[in-house]
């Protein structure tokens, strides 16, 4: 049976999925029936399967709830909103119980008990208890010597496609049979019609047979004929089973008593699909081997052109062999692209949770939001994906707790009632971009400014851009406690959210206009398994610097050089001041103290902070494949991997925020450099 | 050997059982809902079909309905594939002509008990 979970836990997925959807568009009051019937048919269809595939738990919780669907579906229960809350809420414990079968893990009892009690609470004290029918144990163990059937089928019972010589055939498996035709109603040949049954039959079986087996033959016709089974008369007779009735009990009581289930027998599936589930670690293990393809091909394009120059005299051939090498390259660069896009996910995974944290959040803070998803077909890497979802939750839960006013805040600021929250993501290069933009309140930069400044964050007479205010909210020590809720302050800070964007190698920031809104903006490698770089020379070592972190590369000039003493070195680039980084100190190649005039500088950004990077050359731009450090070595700081050149040797990757984190903590304590127009007085006093 | 149409709207257990009966050698063809049934079964002839109740677009009463008004079906076993608590579902089943019913949950072994009671 296993080989069928895969399939089984996909649709019931996709099965809540659909429910937690048509839950959410529920017009409730005035529901539609067609919505309550899909909802039933997908919990429906869950019990169903996960009690075929011996998953009890999700068969006897999802009972419960599909009887109040049941219920709704028939008209006999109202749709309100308390049992649309409570079904959404099952459908979370449902999601649970299938991710614990299928990952494993435990299974939260005292949750999923909690929710059933509701459930049962709003069926009624009558509400039909789970296993009650299912589990009907009387077993009667009724023998004897025999049985005497009197089995008159109805004149229609053909045309239902039971043949009772089918059950006379059951029947003689059972033990000895004797049966007795009794052809008097069978009518002249004229009025004869094949498709009426007019035969009854008198059976005596005869053996050690239980009663259940008998009335199992004829479960199926109880309506469509006249039965009666009566135990031989003997000795063992007795009146506990003088009743020759079959109840519905007896029947399903012996046909869920069937043997264990056995393997079945032959091997050959019939599984039809447009798509095929494989593990990730095969599709891993793909890229990985086409990224070794990729830097084997790139050593022997490099000897190719280095043998082709100076081989001149077997020119034909050698053009041959460029040419190869030259098709080698467009179809390793084109399988190259084609397994990243397996990884590929639509943007949709993460939206789909939103619509769901919208309702219950705008439920639960008494405000009303209309969420708007655009781009959900973008796609981006899965492992990307799996790590967004909670930084864009966060940030959704904060546009909903802080940015999007109540109804009537906003209808005295002369907005519409209803807040707009929109959700839009989108390609820009090689990066995707995930905007979350609400018409709220947006930042209160006043508060914002006075928090940081009573927290030492932002000096007394500093002065800070809009932008760099709006920053701000970034900042571990800047939470605006007086809007503290038990919504979005669960701990989790605007400071972990930009956090974990940057440990996928992204940036978040937020644009606002007070009374207007804000929109976050997060922007992401599209993959991680590979990055375009820019390839620099340091001390005889290849570094490669991401080329998204890259602003410019300039030479050094002297004159825009100012040391402050015995720390750090910045560089006025401009109207601004950054911080010079040597990277051979950075990383202990050399202590040289040589002058920096005319040497060569990489401009860069990372998480907001620029910072200037002394390199002895600027070499090829490429994109490399990322091997990660930790899984072959050990996390290094500043360094965010490796790769392998096409000459074989291996090239570290530099993490710019890191470096640049570093660095402020080595040559600390160095004031904060200024963003935007540079109007710090502490620096600028330095720098004049 | 003895041909199945098998009509369920879940994947899993349209896998399940066509992986059983065609292990035993029976012919089987498989329809996601009544409706697709419904266009298969007219353009063939099966010796028993099996289906679900609740499925999207056609159900499997209504299906059973149908097929009983083409004279190919007149006679062809219809098993009904449902759930223990309905016991007005399997009626239901009957009443638009369904030979029987097969409960759910059942596994493979089950399934082919009562195929083979069918079919002989």
């Amino acid at each position: 049976m296993a080989q069928f979970h895969q399939t089984f836990f996909e649709e019931s997925f996709e099965g809540l999925d659909i429910m937690e959807n048509e839950l959410l568009n529920l017009d409730v009051g005035n529901a539609d029936n067609e919505s309550i019937n899909t909802i039933f048919r997908s919990a429906h269809s869950i019990k169903g399967g996960s009690g075929t595939f011996g998953f009890t738990a999700i068969a006897e919780f999802t009972h419960v709830a599909e009887t109040l669907l049941d219920e709704m579906r028939d008209g006999v229960r109202q749709v309100d909103q308390v049992s649309v809350d409570l079904l959404l809420k099952s459908v979370d414990v449902m999601r649970d119980m299938l991710t614990v079968y299928k990952d494993g893990g435990d299974m939260d009892a005292d949750n999923i008990a909690a929710v059933q009690t509701e459930l049962e609470n709003l069926l009624g004290a009558g509400g039909s208890s789970t296993s009650a029918d299912d589990s009907g144990s009387t077993t009667e163990n009724t023998a004897s010597a025999g049985w005497i059937i009197s089995f008159k089928p109805h004149v229609e019972m053909l045309r239902t496609g039971n043949d009772p010589i089918r059950m006379l055939h059951a029947l003689s498996e059972l033990g000895e049979i004797e049966v007795v035709a009794d052809i008097s109603e069978l009518p002249t040949f004229a009025d004869f019609n094949p498709e009426d049954s007019f035969i009854s039959w008198e059976i005596t079986l005869t053996g050690d047979i239980k009663k259940e087996d008998v009335t199992e033959v004829f479960d199926w016709v109880e309506d469509e004929c006249d039965l009666d089974i009566k135990p031989i008369a003997s000795e063992s007779e007795s009146p506990a089973f003088e009743s020759s009735e079959t109840t519905p009990a007896d029947v399903e009581a012996s046909s869920t008593k069937q043997p264990a289930a056995k393997q079945a027998a032959a091997k050959k599936g019939g599984g039809e699909s447009a798509s095929i589930r494989v593990g990730i670690d095969k599709v891993d293990e793909i890229i990985n081997l086409v990224g070794e393809l990729v830097i084997t091909q790139s050593m022997l394009g490099q000897i190719g052109g280095e043998i082709g120059s100076d081989a001149d005299h077997n020119s034909n051939r050698m053009e041959k062999l460029l040419e190869g090498l030259a098709q080698l390259e467009r179809n390793t660069r084109e399988i190259q692209e084609s397994v990243m896009r397996i990884r590929m996910l639509p943007i949709s995974f993460v939206f789909s949770r939103v619509p769901r944290l919208v309702h219950d959040l705008s439920g639960k803070l008494n405000k009303k939001v209309e969420l708007v998803t655009l781009g959900e077909s973008t796609e981006l890497d899965k492992t990307v994906m799996e790590k967004i979802g909670d930084p864009m939750v966060h940030l959704v839960r904060n546009a909903l707790d802080h940015g999007i006013e109540t109804p009537e805040q906003r209808l005295e600021a002369g907005k519409p009632e209803t807040g707009t929250l929109t959700l839009n993501a989108y390609h820009k290069g090689g990066s995707i971009v995930i905007e979350i933009t609400d018409d709220g309140a947006g930042v209160n930069k006043e508060r914002v400014l006075n928090k940081a400044r009573a927290n030492g964050l932002v000096g007394e007479n500093e002065v800070l851009s809009d932008d760099a205010i709006n920053d701000l909210i970034f900042n571990p020590g800047l939470s605006t406690a007086e809007t503290l809720s038990d919504v979005s302050g669960r701990g989790v800070g605007m400071d972990v959210v930009r956090k974990n964007i940057k440990s996928l190698g992204g940036s978040v920031r937020v644009d606002s206009v007070e009374g207007k809104g804000s929109v976050f903006t997060i922007q992401l490698p599209l993959t991680l398994a590979i990055l375009d770089g820019q390839l620099v020379k340091v001390a005889e070592e290849t570094f490669v610097v991401p080329l998204v972190s890259i602003i410019e590369s300039i030479q050094v000039k002297a004159e825009n050089l100012n040391g402050i003493a015995g720390k750090a070195d910045l560089y006025k680039l401009r109207d601004e001041y950054i911080p010079v980084i040597r990277a051979d100190h950075v990383f202990g190649m050399s202590n040289s103290q040589a002058s920096l005039n005319d040497r060569l500088m990489v401009v860069v950004e990372g998480d907001g902070k620029k910072a200037g990077i002394i390199v002895d050359d600027l070499l090829a731009q490429q994109q490399v494949v990322i091997k990660s450090l930790e899984t072959n070595y050990q996390r290094v700081d500043g360094l965010s991997g490796a790769t392998i050149l096409g000459d074989g040797t291996v090239a570290l990757i530099l993490d710019i925020a890191g470096i640049i984190d570093m660095f402020k903590e080595k040559s600390a304590p160095v004031p904060p450099a200024p963003k935007g127009n540079g109007t710090d007085s502490d620096i600028a006093d330095e720098a004049a | 050997m003895a041909s199945i149409l098998a009509v369920d709207d879940s994947a899993s257990m349209r896998q399940m059982v066509t992986f059983t009966l065609k292990g035993a050698g029976y012919d089987v063809t498989e329809a996601k809902d009544g409706m697709e049934a419904l266009q298969i079964a007219k353009s063939n002839s099966y010796n028993l079909v099996i289906t679900d109740i609740n499925m999207p677009n056609m159900d499997g009463i209504t299906l059973t309905k149908e097929l009983r008004s083409l004279p190919t079906y007149k006679f062809t076993p219809i098993l009904t594939l449902t759930t223990e608590s309905s016991a007005d579902k399997k009626m239901a089943g009957k009443q638009a002509g369904a030979t029987g019913w097969i409960v759910k949950p059942f596994n493979p072994d089950q399934l082919l008990a009562t195929v083979k009671k069918v079919l002989g």
